[in-house]
């Protein structure tokens, strides 16, 4: 008989993987990239430097989308 | 992907057959079958078989054995991490990112028209072309750019070909802006033209954007799905109650508007939209059309798999000499210039050197994104072609041809299109507009319309039904109109930013982007620019679409060119000439056919086709004293002469930019020729020259 309880246990951490991969995916497409990876990485490199809180850090990514500059074309065909 | 990527164990090689055996038996259904309606579901079949064993056999090679993809050696997100810019991101993360990147209107609207000469034609092409030459040029652009630390298309050319080539692509860039912006505002004015259900749906956006701005600023900062999901709700609403707004006189008189008010409208919504801070209004759009976007195209594929419709349309129609209704001109180069973005885009290559070559982790992902990001484009054009070929193709030509050709009444419709071979009952097309809850659908030119007729049948026939077709309907219509709008807001500010640079080469004060002076003179010469080619695409007495389409395909294809070009004389100057025809077969017929089509439409004795021509017909009219239909008064006829001189002369630049491009392209390659060492300008040391292992 199939272990009921580790297929549940699998399939529930699958959805959480699959929850986790498609949000990040829908941030990035929308500009914002993943907040944790760059909290990380100041606290490897720049350890010294202050870290923006998630809202600086959306703010700054917003505006860096829209910033009127080079090799920000996007969707047309 | 490790399936994909050994081929040697023998359940592989068996697996790589099935594919191949069932892409072969499916295309040729689609292919040799005559006279029976042929399923939808063949053509997915036969597409989807045709991807992997592309990406497989020859993007894999390209990316390998062409390009000479490296795996240890670093990439600009590792070398320039800032956890903004430039972040090593997982492929399908990013893979995501491009692809809603690349994806937009293009590749809905050049299909259907396509249509016109069966779906046979078109779809050859949105297969080979995007195989042979769209994901080609995608995956080698975004190659070139992340070996330069992601480098725009222009740095590229400048570097590699020299300044003046780099001018002379910059100027083609500001080109295909002005002309996208015009082309795409148009397809969203043709569909709402009397429309009162599509257009308050779409003026709601507005308001909804502003809500969900204020929200994400003020109340709940940074919650971009809390801020999705009400604007979502919201949206659906709006749409819901746009059948009351429809069905209610005293309502309706205030969103029922003619072509001219509408472009009116939304050049200003564009001036607007650009000068405002972003988070109010074009942030909040933008995500909301950007989800919509996936989403709609995931619920149209899942459609297609489960109502597996008929396709209607025959497999090649008589307008396959050129006669169509729809655009003219014959299958060579009309055909590929029509079809532009499904198969291969120029404007790709701004997206390909543009925000994605910074967030590549290793160069051996460059494949499944680039050529991989690029069979999905081509997927959707599949699905747009399929869209316009379920519908009954005499209501096809009742939506696609205007109104100087087919009349203004069903009846006059039915029995034009009928006469054309295709035959369709007045009935039949005034039932399509009831069903869609619109009062009319004829001449509804620009390809959304059409499509949206295309995705409400499928949608309906498994979400909701009949009675449901209507918000089906416009909620296509909305769909598309959200994200070209969106296209124009962003676009706006781009075009501003490169006539900011350019005019700032004379005045250089007006380079200052933070100057609110600049930036409002900027907007308003920006706007006024694509606002031109809108205008006068609405009131062109041909349809503007008729016009203004093939002038798009053509600035697209020569961006396609230019890009390709470059991608050659960078093989050539990486001592890599052995592989270079991977771009130079692709490049040589770019090359050609942009042209023949822009030497086509400046110089064919065809008033039909020729810009020129149409003029001179128009101009002894004039000075004979008579009017030519669809022209009513002497002033409109004036106004058509103008025009086409205005088109002839974009059609003549769009030339000679390409003429002008591969001409450098050749001395850069001779000079690449004559020297024994690699010339490329590459950031970065090969992998192995850092120690480096192959991954």
């Amino acid at each position: 008989m199939p272990d009921l309880q580790a297929l549940f246990d699998e399939s529930a951490s699958a959805m959480r993987a699959a929850g986790y991969w498609s949000t990040r995916t829908a941030r990035l497409m929308i500009g914002v990239p993943d907040y944790e990876t760059y909290v990380a990485h100041r606290q490897a490199n720049h350890p010294d430097q202050p870290i923006m809180t998630y809202v600086e850090f959306f703010r700054e990514r917003q505006q860096a989308r829209y910033a009127v500059g080079k090799g920000r074309f996007r969707g047309c065909c | 992907m490790s399936a994909i990527n050994n081929s040697s164990a023998p359940q592989t090689k068996l697996l790589w057959i099935a594919i191949a055996l069932l892409g072969a038996v499916a295309f040729a259904i689609v292919a040799l079958n005559r006279g029976e309606a042929v399923n939808a579901a063949w053509l997915v079949v036969a597409a989807v078989c045709i991807y992997f064993i592309a990406y497989r056999f020859y993007g894999l090679f390209v990316a390998n054995r062409a390009l000479g993809v490296d795996g240890a050696r670093q990439t600009p997100a590792a070398r320039h991490n800032d956890g903004l810019d430039y972040v090593p991101t997982n492929q399908y993360v990013l893979f995501g990112h491009h692809f809603a990147a690349i994806a937009g209107a293009g590749p809905l609207v050049g299909p259907v028209l396509a249509a016109q000469m069966g779906y046979l034609p078109g779809t050859l092409w949105i297969l080979a072309g995007a195989v042979f030459a769209g994901a080609v040029q995608d995956m080698t652009v975004l190659f070139l750019s992340t070996r330069r630390d992601g480098r725009s298309l222009g740095d590229i050319v400048r570097a590699e070909m020299g300044p003046v080539a780099g001018t002379i692509t910059g100027i083609g860039i500001l080109l295909i802006c002005v002309i996208v912006l015009a082309v795409l505002a148009l397809v969203v004015v043709k569909a709402l033209i009397g429309s009162p259900w599509g257009t308050f749906a779409v003026f709601c956006t507005i308001p909804i954007a502003l809500l969900m701005g204020v929200y994400n600023q003020f109340v709940r900062p940074g919650r971009v799905g809390e801020m999705s999901l009400l604007g979502t709700v919201l949206l659906l609403a709006a749409l819901a109650y746009g059948k009351t707004v429809s069905e209610t006189p005293a309502l309706a008189t205030y969103f029922n508007f003619k072509g001219e008010t509408l472009a009116l409208l939304i050049i200003g919504y564009g001036f607007v939209a650009s000068v405002l801070p972003v988070w109010l209004l074009l942030a909040p759009r933008d995500y909301l059309s950007t989800f919509l976007k996936i989403g709609t195209i995931v619920l149209l594929a899942i459609g297609i798999i489960i109502v597996r419709p008929d396709l209607q349309m025959p497999a090649v129609t008589k307008f396959i000499d050129g006669s169509g209704p729809v655009w003219s001109g014959s299958v060579f180069p009309f055909l590929f210039i029509t079809i532009a973005c499904g198969a291969v885009s120029g404007w790709h290559s701004l997206i390909a050197s543009g925000t994605t070559p910074k967030m590549i982790e290793n160069e051996r992902q460059i494949a499944l994104i680039g050529y991989g990001g690029m069979l999905m484009e081509s997927f959707v054009a599949i699905m747009a072609m399929i869209g316009a070929s379920i519908i009954h193709p005499g209501v096809y030509f009742a939506m696609n041809s205007s109104a100087g050709l087919i009349g203004t009444t069903a009846e006059q419709a039915a029995q034009v299109i009928s006469a054309w071979g295709f035959v369709v009952t007045p009935d039949e097309i005034n039932q399509v507009a009831k069903d869609v809850g619109e009062t009319s659908i004829m001449s509804r030119t620009g390809g959304a319309p059409t499509l949206a007729v295309g995705m409400a049948q499928i949608l309906s026939s498994y979400l909701g039904g009949r009675t449901l077709m209507g918000i089906w309907y416009h909620f296509a219509i909305l769909f598309e109109a959200l994200f070209i709008l969106t296209t124009v807001d962003a676009g706006t500010r781009v075009l501003r930013f490169m006539i900011q640079d350019l005019i700032g080469n004379t005045i250089p004060a007006f380079k200052e982007t933070t100057s609110w002076t600049n930036n409002l003179i900027g907007s308003a010469l920006s706007c006024a620019m694509w606002g031109y080619f809108l205008y006068v695409g609405v009131i062109d007495p041909l349809g503007g679409i008729w016009t203004l389409w093939p002038l798009f395909g053509t600035a697209n294809q020569m961006l396609a060119a230019i890009a390709l070009t470059v991608c050659t004389v960078v093989l050539f100057k990486m001592k890599r000439e052995r592989f270079a025809w991977v771009t130079i077969v692709p490049a040589t017929w770019l090359v050609v056919c942009t042209i023949t089509a822009g030497l086509e439409k400046v110089l064919s004795p065809d008033p039909n086709v020729g810009f020129i021509s149409h003029a001179l017909k128009y101009g002894d009219a004039i000075a004979a004293g008579k009017l030519l239909a669809p022209a009513k008064t002497l002033g409109e006829m004036r106004r058509i002469v103008f025009n086409d001189y205005i088109d002839a002369s974009l059609a003549a630049v769009f030339v000679l930019v390409v003429v002008a491009t591969v001409i450098y392209g050749l001395i850069s390659i001779r000079k690449a020729l004559g020297n024994p060492q690699p010339t490329a300008m590459e950031i970065g040391l090969a992998g192995a020259a850092v120690g480096g292992r192959h991954a």
